[in-house]
């Protein structure tokens, strides 16, 4: 698999979404047979997938909206949608 | 009673009609089968799914007999969609065509679990008692990819198809699913009736278990394998505990904690013509009888793993211990557990069983 890069734009594969369930105040990514929670740092990363931004916008967007170094949240980004894409949850 | 601390339900098995081209023996409907004028119609069906929702479902299972045999499939899906509920359809796959399948993917189906009897195709068809069926199960597959909906094959098992494991994986990557269940047969309804004719012996059970564990290590496919009670020592949790996470809704709109909960006797079920979801789930005798702990008798009342297995399957109990309220008699520690062992004993027996295949009761 090629490695994710802050150029590539990844969306959900078809199966998976991430959802609100406003019954338990919880983020959600429904999968095939399972719900897997997202925790509230994952839950406003993955709302910003459309599968047309680039993670690159998805990370500026982050460092105008938290106060932290963008090496730190660039490295965390990368690290989430990684594990997801490998997952098959996303795709590129 | 409520119980204060109870969760919402997390799915909800939607059983459309008992219906279904195919007549497994292994078929986990009940001996009675309800008929087709028995079935709620749609804007019942609809108003359950908008209870669900509002209860807290987040996944709604269609299921059967034979979902696609119910026309109006596509408008509840879609229903369900709508609801933002997670929509699983649960199919033999033989009433997929382009047509129907086009029809699935409009409403947005989300993901397609589709059952297969076995690889080999005389052996499918007489499982199935269908003429044919694997070719029409290949060809559904073919379209259900082709639309791009995700896709988990089912592999029911039992000692007829075990030494097929290898040709059933194999066939699962070159469908490019992204899971497979490979799941023994549980033995209640119709499959306990056939039970001598299905139960693998200890030798064949060690067989299907390499097969997996060789797969696994092959990645790149998700495998769900689901163990044969009668082989463990402990039970499983039957549907995640009594209560604890699924609802199910029978044809003609009972609800029950689990599919097989209606050959308890003397335990009425609340039926949502007539009654809320959400008193159901909270309120009702059906599904409080067995929530929890506080039922137990010896040994699950002091063992600590009562919270892991829930004391098992009360079907299971009912049916192999005589009393629903019992340890379920897979589990070792169970006074009843001869009755397991006898029934492994008897699996050994090699001759040929006649297999009765499901149908409706004149
Ligand atoms: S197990 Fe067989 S007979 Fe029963 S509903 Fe499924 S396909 Fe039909
Ligand atoms: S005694 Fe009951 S709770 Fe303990 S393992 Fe057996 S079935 Fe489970």
């Amino acid at each position: 698999m090629t490695p994710l890069t802050e150029q590539d734009s990844p969306g959900f594969t078809r199966g998976y979404r991430l959802q609100h369930d406003k019954v338990r105040d919880q983020w959600l990514i429904q999968a095939p047979e399972r719900a897997l929670i997202a925790d509230p740092i994952a839950a406003i990363v993955l709302q910003l997938l459309d599968g047309k931004r680039s993670v690159a916008s998805i990370i500026d967007e982050l460092c105008s909206r938290f106060d932290a170094p963008r090496e730190t949240i660039a490295h965390d980004v990368m690290a989430l949608l990684s594990g997801l894409i490998e997952k098959r949850v996303l795709r590129l | 009673m409520t119980t204060p601390t109870v969760a919402p339900p997390m799915s909800m098995l939607a059983e459309l009609t008992h219906r279904c081209p195919l007549s497994c023996p292994y078929c986990s409907n009940p001996l009675e089968l309800e008929r087709k004028a028995q079935e709620l119609d749609t804007r019942t069906w609809k108003r359950v799914m908008d209870e669900a929702a509002e209860l807290g479902v987040l996944q709604v299972h269609f299921s059967g007999g034979e979902p696609m045999a119910r026309p109006d499939l596509y408008e509840l899906i879609a229903h369900a969609r709508h609801l933002n509920l997670y929509t699983n359809l649960i199919t033999s796959g033989v009433l997929i065509n382009s047509d129907s399948m086009r029809a699935l993917d409009e409403a947005g189906l989300d993901h397609i679990q589709l059952s297969f009897q076995d690889i080999d195709q005389k052996e499918a068809d007489r499982l199935s008692g269908f003429k044919e069926v694997q070719p029409r199960k290949l060809e559904a597959a073919r379209l259900i990819n082709e639309a791009g909906i995700p896709i988990t094959l089912n592999f029911v098992l039992q000692k007829h198809n075990i030494s097929r494991i290898p040709a059933m994986f194999q066939l699962a990557r070159e469908l490019d699913a992204q899971r497979i269940e490979m799941a023994h047969t549980q033995y209640y309804g119709w499959a306990l009736k056939n039970r001598l004719a299905l139960l693998p012996s200890p030798e064949q059970l060690q067989e299907a278990d390499r097969y997996v564990k060789a797969e696994e290590e092959k990645g790149g496919l998700a495998i769900d394998y689901v163990t044969p009670d009668y082989y463990a020592d402990r039970p499983k949790p039957c549907m995640g505990g009594w209560g604890r996470r699924f609802i199910n809704i029978s044809p003609s709109g009972r609800a029950l904690p689990c599919h097989a909960a209606e050959t308890i006797p003397h335990l009425s079920f609340e039926n949502v013509r007539e009654t809320s979801l959400s008193s159901i789930w909270y309120q009702s005798e059906s599904f409080n009888l067995f929530r929890g702990t506080t039922w137990m008798p010896e040994p699950c009342a002091s063992c600590d793993h009562k919270e892991v297995d829930w004391g098992g399957c009360r079907c299971q109990a009912l049916a192999l211990a005589g009393k629903a309220n019992l340890t379920d008699p897979i589990c070792t520690l169970s006074p009843f557990h001869k009755v397991v062992e006898t029934a492994v004993a008897e699996a050994q027996n090699t001759e040929p069983q006649t297999l009765h295949y499901r149908k409706f009761s004149s």
